[in-house]
């Protein structure tokens, strides 16, 4: 008899126009001690069916027919039997950590509320066995820090302690939808590790959901890959990544950032099953023809020297004692150059400065102290003001929202229109129109999306028209500070591809900005390795890769979940 | 074509919304007829009661029409000077409506330039404004307008206040009702611009003035909408109450205010209805916007849009 056991579930959503179906036909058992991964991109179904299973869906949804059988009881639709199980035989662990616990309550009375009201226990019984749990999920200190209000722990700690509620109950099944999503590299090896010993150590059932192929290789026994609500593939994680039957399963191993070598462009597989090949080679020609031709002269372009960045309050603490203060240093005295024609990488955890340092180089922060040239001029004068005008545009951003970074209430033509005519003031009707084909051709979408409005488009179809609007400056350094971050692995690698494409054909230098090292791996010459707001390390990408010589490198290496583990 | 713009807004979430909300159909519709009355009173009213040659001092005090002693030519009765209090009413709500748009109008400029160059530029300038804000907020609506138009008597000459009156009275309303917009639009400006998209236009380079208006502007107008109805609402009521102390518009021109002041006098002496229509009429008017600024609000709050 299996500890899980889920049997043609359909799930739909009706909307006032259509009827979503979120999951059809799914079939799979789970077995104790087993960690099965769902992965799909977005919209495929793959937290549908986890909250189906503890019967959360959001009204419209619903489950229309089919079987959850849970130790032996069918859950499906049945919320009385389902309240006595949820919490107390399902564990849940949901994505964000800075939310799933309440803000107002002390962390013990959280757990011991959930504890008394599933377990037969007296307070001081549930206040041990709380303190119990939150050692075994590694926090230290665990009798004093029980006393402690969520924000008072950091975002892993916090998701240790959303793990200890989740087995406060001593459940046999937990679902963890994206666990490790909102952590860092380090934390997240140390989350994965602790579910992985859990499982073991108390015989349960996990299921993961997850997009990052990585996790699945490292944690998980089954896999399931679905897509548009349908499990198009499942079984044993080692045969399903080494040897993927289906076009979708293929496509998701495929397109993720291989972690141990250098590729030059991704694969891509269309959905009937062949290789694209395509390059943006032959768009560009018209790009070029209006840009005119530029050539790499490996001149130094950006030059970054000793920046410091402290974020105060107000402007309260004078300037002159801004080194006696124990501030937070965002940046602190960073040095970099940016050679013409080459791609460098900053990489680092959240709070490394990563992005403070592409908001400084933009003129959306100002240092606190050093200096920036670009091409032999200072962008900040000596009153610490951006010389937005000198650098005419040729600096330019990509950002990681797609869905924020464009303005919902102008049309895609507009977007791109709008810096061409700012630029060119005197443009002609034609030639703009001309100009707004050649860049919405380059990043390949259609010429029809133009007269659509940003939220028509998928994430990774907006951050192509970002990528448009910021070529229509003509730059010569773009930014992308975590272009693909917010995107599915096989948007990720089209994104990437178009990039070095882009960047090959227009001799563009790029400040690529991520905490994804197979990403930064694939896409950088050169690598800054940032933490806390101080250089660690700067070395060439392979140099870096294989003889890391900062501690910090070493284990930000070591610790990146690999895809190629399982192989 | 007005079948195919008709689907068009039925097929969008706030129109599916619209339809689907009886009081937000109700109120509209009750709104939509008093503005195209008003709007046209010179053709629905029957007769002009700005017009001295057309009232009859004879017809004075008729009651409602279905009443002992009504005329079939005077439906809801006459007024003290003979006036058609059908007529009158449509004429007075045709003065509120335009005090009422106007002021919203005024304020709604004035809110919304502070707030936006408040929350967008933001440092000293920002703090001068809201405290201003805030100081104005302790002083009550009628208050001020009451404030704005004494130093209005006191500057204009008697002569010229008649025909000033109308335009104080806006002033007056505008300047008391403009805070509200300023906050709301810093609020919201302070949300959209930490966005992404004006990151990009600032790299772009585009002036401050072009970010705020074209790029921030659009995005922050569905707040704005829904304080500029209520407010509207609000608007009309102050006026009327100012018209109803006597320091409104002249009763020559008289509004509901003015209407229910007068009818005020006859209340204990049997002649009710004077007092009575353009009361209802004031009420009929400011709760069907009212009601439509509620469901605004709700309509267009994307938290509250779950079915």
């Amino acid at each position: 008899m299996s500890l899980l056991e889920i049997k043609n579930l359909n799930i739909t959503y009706k909307t006032r126009k259509e009827t979503i179906v979120a999951s059809s036909n799914v079939n799979f058992t789970l077995e104790r001690g087993e960690i099965l991964g769902i992965v799909g991109e977005s919209g495929s179904g793959k937290s549908t069916i986890a909250n189906a299973i503890i019967n959360l869906i959001d009204p419209p949804g619903e489950i229309t027919s089919g079987l959850i059988k849970f130790d032996d009881t069918e859950l499906q639709n049945n919320e009385e039997i389902i309240r006595k199980i949820r919490g107390r035989k399902i564990g849940f662990v949901f994505q964000d950590p800075q939310t799933s616990l309440n803000p107002l309550f002390k962390i013990k009375d959280q757990l011991i509320e959930t504890i008394q009201t599933h377990l037969n226990l007296s307070y001081e019984a549930a206040l041990t066995k709380s303190i119990n749990l939150l050692e075994e999920v590694g926090i230290e200190n665990a009798r004093k820090r029980i006393e402690d209000y969520p924000h008072q722990f950091s975002g892993g700690m916090r998701q240790r302690v959303v793990i200890a509620l989740a087995i406060s109950c001593e459940p046999d099944l937990i679902i963890a939808d994206e666990p490790t999503t909102a952590l860092d590299v380090s934390i997240q090896f140390q989350i994965l590790s602790l579910l992985k010993e859990l499982t073991k150590k108390r015989n349960l059932g996990v299921i993961i959901i997850t997009h990052d192929m990585g996790v699945i290789a490292e944690t998980t026994n089954k896999v399931i890959v679905m897509r548009h609500g349908v499990i198009v593939e499942q079984g044993n994680t080692k045969d399903l990544l080494t040897q993927p039957k289906s076009t979708e399963a293929r496509s998701l191993v495929i397109s993720v950032p291989p972690t141990n070598k250098k590729i030059n462009r991704f694969k891509l597989i269309s959905p009937d099953g062949k290789e694209i090949t395509s390059s943006s080679a032959n768009l560009t020609k018209n790009i070029i023809k209006t840009w005119g031709i530029r050539e790499n002269t490996n001149k130094k372009l950006l030059n970054f020297s000793n920046v410091s960045k402290v974020f105060d309050d107000h402007f309260i603490s004078s300037s002159k004692n801004l080194i006696d203060l124990k501030s937070v240093r965002a940046v602190n005295d960073v040095s970099f150059e940016l050679y013409e024609g080459e791609t460098l990488g900053l990489v680092g955890e959240s709070g490394s400065g990563k992005s403070t340092i592409a908001k400084i180089i933009t003129g959306l922060v100002k240092p606190s102290s050093g200096e920036i040239e670009y091409d032999n001029f200072s962008l900040y004068n000596s009153k610490r003001k951006y010389q937005i005008a000198k650098s005419r545009g040729q600096i330019q951003m990509i950002f990681q929202d797609p869905y924020s970074s464009l303005n919902p209430r102008f049309k895609v033509k507009d977007i791109i229109a709008e810096p061409l005519k700012f630029f060119q003031k005197k443009i002609t009707k034609s030639d703009l129109n001309q100009n707004i084909y050649d860049l919405i051709d380059i990043v390949g979408m259609t010429r029809k999306s133009l007269d659509r409005y940003p939220h028509e488009f998928s994430g990774g179809q907006r951050q192509r028209i970002s990528i448009a609007r910021a070529l229509a400056t003509r730059p010569r350094l773009l930014i992308c500070d975590e272009p693909t971050s917010a995107l599915d692995v096989s948007i990720q690698a089209q994104i990437l591809n178009l990039l070095k494409d882009i960047q090959d054909e227009l001799h563009l230098t790029m400040l690529f900005i991520s905490h994804d090292l197979p990403v930064i791996r694939q896409m950088c010459n050169r690598i800054v390795v940032l933490k806390n707001g101080i250089v660690c390390e700067t070395n060439e990408t392979e140099e870096l890769f294989n003889h890391p010589s900062h501690v910090y490198t070493k284990e930000l290496i070591s610790l990146m979940p690999k895809i190629e583990s399982i192989v | 074509m007005i079948l195919k713009i008709f689907n068009k807004f039925y097929d969008t979430d706030i129109g599916y919304s619209f339809f689907n909300s009886k009081i937000a159909v109700i109120s509209s519709s009750i709104f939509f007829v008093i503005f195209l009355c008003s709007f046209f009173a010179g053709i629905v009213a029957p007769y002009n009661p700005f017009d001295p040659a057309s009232v009859s001092l004879m017809d004075a005090f008729t009651p409602p029409i279905w009443s002992e002693g009504g005329s079939s030519g005077f439906l809801l009765g006459t007024d003290q000077q003979g006036r058609d209090m059908f007529s009158t009413m449509i004429y007075g709500s045709r003065i509120s409506l335009i005090v009422g748009f106007a002021s919203i109008f005024f304020a709604m400029t004035l809110g919304v330039f502070l707030g936006i160059t408040a929350g967008y530029i933001g440092g000293r300038y920002e703090i001068i404004i809201m405290r201003i804000t805030d100081v104005q907020l302790t002083i009550p609506t009628i208050l001020m307008a009451l404030l704005v138009d004494g130093i209005a008597r006191a500057v204009i000459s008697r002569s010229m206040h008649d025909e000033m009156a109308i335009y104080v009275l806006i002033f007056a309303i505008g300047i008391s009702e403009w805070p509200q917009f300023a906050r709301v639009t810093r609020a919201s400006t302070l949300v959209e611009k930490n966005k992404e998209y004006i990151s990009a236009s600032r790299i772009i380079g585009l002036s401050n003035m072009i970010i705020m208006f074209k790029h921030i502007l659009p995005n922050i107008l569905r707040p704005i909408l829904v304080i500029a109805t209520i407010g509207l609402a609000l608007a009309i009521i102050t006026e009327s109450t100012l018209s109803f102390l006597g320091v409104g518009v002249p009763p020559t021109t008289p509004s509901l205010g003015t209407l229910i002041r007068f009818g005020n006098n006859f209340l204990f002496s049997g002649e009710w209805w004077i007092t009575f229509f353009p009361a209802i009429f004031l009420v009929v008017l400011a709760l069907s916007i009212n009601l439509l600024g509620d469901w605004m609000r709700d309509a267009l709050n994307p938290k509250l849009k779950k079915r």
